[in-house]
């Protein structure tokens, strides 16, 4: 609860301040947050990944991304009535939306009764790898795992092929002019 | 920052053991918390931090970028490997049944080496993605 009222407030301050600095640094502190909320659902390897993914490698990024732009966000040129009536609505859908799940951690629910049960049998009978996350992952569910693997893959080529393709251009000749 | 002694010697005590908490969340992968991805992103975020304290050409002596970019396909390619490998020895694809003396011991070992791919890609990409954003602002 003390954590839900911190993401809160971070949240308040992300969208009030105008200091792009500030904002990246509570960006940070967002997601160390999101990673003790995490530890405390009992999900730790989550919360490891979300405090060096978004605490630590993304700030970093965010940082060199205002290295090379201005730190200060421009004043909006509409009226925020528009942008705020979408997001209060689709908040409202997803809050209605909670309301049809079942209770944390029931245990009758689709999700503990199809094949979870059998991964938490046999793990140990067919893999000896006492971690069922783990073994899940990267045995019974490999073909989700090497998906992921290859999604991981294609976006770092795309980022790198936008980063990289541009400096290629810049210190050749200068651009030929339109002929006539 | 290069002159900053406080940040250098922090960085020199903690870059070795977010080294080894990397290859333990890797090799403990199977015990306890963690994998391939979540060892991987550690490992980044120290080469990350090493970059911060002590600037991005002294990490690159030690992570080249070309290393980085090879390691992106490489990891891939160690995991699909391995499902060839399955293949080839007789059994469905990503089926490691048959990499040990038994089946459970070869899904082990299948597991591992599996874990080693997901953690070259995820390391190199965000190493590789860190380098090039940083490298953009200095031409």
């Amino acid at each position: 609860m003390v954590l839900l009222t911190l993401l809160a407030a971070v949240t308040l301050g992300i969208v009030r301040l105008r200091n792009l600095f500030a904002v990246v640094i509570l960006g940070g502190i967002y997601s160390f947050l999101m990673a003790s909320v995490m530890i405390v659902l009992d999900a730790v390897d989550v919360a490891m990944t979300e405090a060096s993914v978004g605490a630590g490698v993304s700030t970093v990024l965010m940082l060199a991304t205002l290295y090379l732009t201005k730190s200060q966000e421009s004043e909006p040129t509409h009226t925020p009535l528009l942008p705020l009536f979408v997001a209060v609505a689709t908040g409202a859908v997803l809050v209605i939306g909670t309301f049809a799940l079942p209770p944390f951690g029931a245990a009758d629910t689709p999700a503990n009764t199809h094949v979870a049960p059998y991964y938490l049998e046999n793990s140990i009978r067919d893999t000896l790898v006492p971690n069922v996350v783990t073994s899940v992952l990267a045995s019974y569910r490999g073909f989700d795992t090497l998906g992921e693997v290859t999604v991981i893959f294609t976006a770092g080529i795309a980022v790198l092929m936008l980063l990289k393709g541009r400096r290629q251009v810049k210190p050749g000749p200068k651009r030929p002019r339109i002929r006539r | 920052m290069k002159l900053d002694v406080v940040f250098r010697i922090a960085a020199k005590i903690f870059i070795p053991f977010m080294l080894v908490f990397a290859l333990y969340v890797q090799f403990h992968g199977e015990l306890g918390p963690g994998g391939g991805f979540q060892a991987g992103v550690v490992a980044a975020a120290m080469v990350v931090f090493y970059a911060i304290i002590f600037g991005l050409e002294s990490a690159q002596k030690i992570v080249p970028p070309r290393v980085v970019e090879l390691m992106v396909p490489a990891g891939v390619g160690i995991f699909a490997g391995v499902g060839v490998v399955s293949l080839l020895l007789g059994e469905n694809y990503l089926n490691y049944s048959p990499f040990g003396g038994d089946s459970q011991h070869g899904q082990e070992y299948g597991i591992i080496l599996v874990e080693i791919g997901v953690l070259v890609t995820v390391t190199g990409t965000l190493v590789a993605i860190f380098y090039s954003f940083v490298g953009r602002g200095r031409e």
